[in-house]
This record gives C-alpha cells, sequence and structure tokens, in this order.
C-alpha cells in the first residue's frame, strides 16, 4: 500500500484529546493543507506521523510499513517544524553536511542554489541567525531532503513577504520535479490557497474536513441583500453564519451556489479562509 | 507576470481566461508555444494541478493542442474559435446581466438601448 495510511489513532494528554479516533490517507503527487486552530492538534499529528509521540491507540504505515521505530518508514519523510534543534555553534554551511551523513538522498548542491537565492549566509554560525532565516534553513533543509513525504509545519513563519513569495515558488517547483507528497500546516491560508489540492481542517483533535479543495469551495456560498429578503431567502437552508448591519444582512450557506441570478440578492463563492474561519469558529471569537 | 485572481470564480478559470486573453492579444501565436504547466503554476504560485484543468478547457475547445514530449502549442484557426467562444459568452457575461441588472433598477427597454447609444 503506497501512502501514510493513519488508521483510526487517538493521542490523549493528561484531560486533553489531542488526536481523536484520525484517519488520513497522504498520497504521492498531491499538495495538502493541513489546517486547524491553535491547539487543534496539527503539530500532535505530525509528531505522531513521524514518530516523536507514540500514540494511545491506531496504527500509522509509510508505504506498507509501521511508522514505529522504523528507520525505512521514517527515512521516506522529512519534517520541517517549529522545533528549535539547531541552538549549536557550528556553521550554516556544515550543517547542510551533516544532513548528507544522515540521509545520502539529501542534495547539498540543491541547498546551496536554495541558500543563494534567499541569501542564507552559509559562513554564519547556526546560533546567530535571526528568526526568519531558521526558517528558511528549516525549509531548505526539508526541500533538500528529496523524501517522497515533505511536512511543512509554518514554513513561512518569521519570513518577510519577499521570502514567502520566494518559498511557495519553490515549493511548487520542488512538486513539479518530483511529485512528491507536501504537506503544509500553516495558519496563514490566504497565501497558500491556491497551492493546495487537498484540505484537511482539524478541530479539538478531529479531522471536520478531508476534501479536494475545489470541492470543498462547491459546498458553501454567501448571500447578502436586505434583511427581509434575505430572511426569506434562507428559509429552509443550512445556514453556517449571519451577520446584520442596519437592515443589511450578510449569511454563508451550504450547498451548491445556484447558477441563476435571484432579484435583490448579491451571490457570492467563499474563500478557503472564509470558509475555514466558519467551520472552526467557537462561540466568543466575533 | 502577475494576476490578480478573482474569489468569485474558480482559478482554473482565471487561469483558461488568462491564458485566452494572451493568445487574444497574440502574445501566443497560432502554432507557437504556451507555457508549460510547471511554469504557468511556478509564476502564478497556484498548484499544478490547477494550471492542468486550466489548460485543459483550451485543449478541449481544440484552442490549444499537445505535441508529445515538445509542449503545449496555440492550434491553427484557435484565434478564430477562442473569438467565436468569446462572442457566445459576452452574451452570458455581460449582455445577460446588463438586462437583469437593468430590470432590478426598472429601466426600461428604450432607456437601456438608448444608454448603450452613448445618451441618457
Amino acid at each position: 500500500m503506497n501512502g501514510i495510511i493513519i488508521d483510526n489513532i487517538s493521542k490523549q494528554y493528561k484531560n486533553v484529546k489531542a488526536l481523536d479516533d484520525v484517519s488520513l490517507t497522504f498520497e504521492e503527487g498531491k499538495i495538502y493543507g493541513l489546517l486547524g486552530r491553535n491547539g487543534a492538534g496539527k503539530s500532535t499529528l505530525i509528531k505522531a506521523i513521524s514518530n516523536r509521540i507514540f500514540v494511545d491507540s491506531g496504527k500509522i504505515t509509510v508505504d506498507g510499513d509501521d511508522n514505529v521505530e522504523n528507520e525505512v518508514a521514517l527515512g521516506k519523510m522529512h519534517v520541517m517544524s517549529e522545533v528549535e534543534m539547531y541552538d549549536l555553534p557550528e556553521r550554516v554551511s556544515s550543517y547542510f553536511k551533516i544532513m548528507k551523513d544522515f540521509n545520502s538522498e539529501f542534495d547539498v548542491d540543491y541547498a546551496k542554489a536554495m541558500a543563494e537565492k534567499f541569501k542564507l549566509p552559509l559562513n554564519k554560525k547556526m546560533k546567530e541567525l535571526s528568526t526568519g532565516y531558521k526558517s528558511i534553513f528549516k525549509f531548505i533543509s526539508a526541500l533538500a531532503s528529496n523524501c517522497k513525504y515533505i511536512f511543512l509545519d509554518e514554513p513561512v513563519l518569521g519570513l518577510d513577504a519577499n521570502h514567502r513569495e520566494l518559498a511557495y515558488r519553490m515549493i511548487i517547483e520542488h512538486y513539479s520535479e518530483t511529485g512528491c507528497a507536501i504537506v503544509i500546516s500553516t495558519h496563514l491560508i490566504e497565501e497558500i490557497a491556491n497551492l493546495l489540492e487537498e484540505i484537511i481542517v482539524i478541530k479539538n483533535g478531529k479531522v471536520i474536513v478531508k476534501k479536494d479543495k475545489e470541492e470543498l469551495l462547491k459546498e458553501g456560498y454567501s448571500v447578502s441583500g436586505s434583511s427581509t429578503n434575505i430572511t426569506e431567502y434562507i428559509k429552509g437552508k443550512n445556514i453556517i453564519s449571519t451577520q446584520t448591519m442596519g437592515g443589511l444582512m450578510w449569511c454563508c450557506i451550504t450547498g451548491e451556489m445556484p447558477k441563476e441570478a435571484v432579484a435583490n440578492i448579491e451571490f457570492s463563492r467563499l474563500d478557503l479562509q472564509q470558509l475555514f474561519i466558519k467551520l472552526t469558529s467557537e462561540e466568543g471569537d466575533a | 507576470m502577475n494576476i490578480n485572481f478573482d474569489n468569485d470564480i474558480p482559478i482554473f478559470q482565471q487561469v483558461a481566461d488568462l491564458l485566452s486573453e494572451s493568445i487574444l492579444a497574440e502574445a501566443f501565436v497560432e502554432e507557437g508555444q504556451i507555457p508549460s504547466i510547471t511554469e504557468l503554476s511556478i509564476t502564478l504560485k497556484i498548484n499544478p494541478a490547477t494550471a492542468l484543468k486550466g489548460i485543459n478547457i483550451l485543449v478541449d475547445d481544440g484552442i490549444v493542442y499537445k505535441r508529445r514530449g515538445l509542449g503545449m502549442f496555440v492550434a491553427k484557426g484557435g484565434c478564430e474559435k477562442l473569438i467565436q467562444k468569446r462572442k457566445d459568452a459576452f452574451f452570458a457575461n455581460y449582455a445577460k446581466p446588463l438586462i437583469d441588472e437593468a430590470k432590478r433598477l426598472n429601466i426600461g427597454k428604450d432607456d437601456l438601448i438608448k444608454m448603450i447609444q452613448g445618451g441618457k
């Protein structure tokens, strides 16, 4: 069985269910968006996949092999996370060599070429790098790992707008060339929405959405107009949220947007970020 | 190349539109090559599957064709097909909404024609 298959895993931390019966599949040739609010369970999931934590129940296989303490299975994935592991005095360039020692597939030339584009100072000591450049180093290492499964947990944390654009371009470039699986977990949904093919949304440790992005966006739409018209229009429809301002009313509805225009009502598509906010909002957010 | 994607239209459709515009503007000529899927996805920062879906709209309409191992090219007569397609779309996307909006605003047929002709 090809792909990373996550089969009914759960993980409990004291009285918090960090992962609650999660089942997912990650296949090569796709860019996934792993979305969720702070504390939803994204990082716990990534840690479970990379066997940095043990799960309470369920199992994870990589191309058919169980991931627990399995070098072959774990060697097929690279996890870029916010965890700070490089607070050592060595220079940046020597880390690329160290990476090559651990992973013979690591492409030092490719890593250096990317470093040059980002103007990452290779001669600086790792601990002297700024937050942004530490992220960039980890990002470069992830792509240059040449792994089949690449997990990017907040890949652009601390990067300026120009560097974020560059990073997104590099993701597509790498993906187009290798056809690997890339799983991106980020809060900057608007910026990466167009890169993603499949969307996974986690809320309170549970997977609440697992869908092709275009399909997902077709599932809802918003309407606006006068309160009287909208109230009448939304009768019997499945409403995600409503908002009013004076006599105006906005409403998000699940279902496919009607093709025919309706007098006095404006229709629009939801974007991924709006949809995410609606799906994951809790009382007290507004 | 930078385009600002509009939220109300699926991205793959906007990719097809962008290529169509470029063909009509003769940025890509008949029998000339158009950008590859990789080029398109990198420049526009979109998923390659989306770029492919956009190009496939033009392939299905016979405006663009694939030469194995070489890339995508604008078909002979592609420009003309595109113009016909755009005329059909003109009615659906411009004329019809114009009429609908006129009805909403209670603008009569004669007034509407006058407006189009430039009078008030």
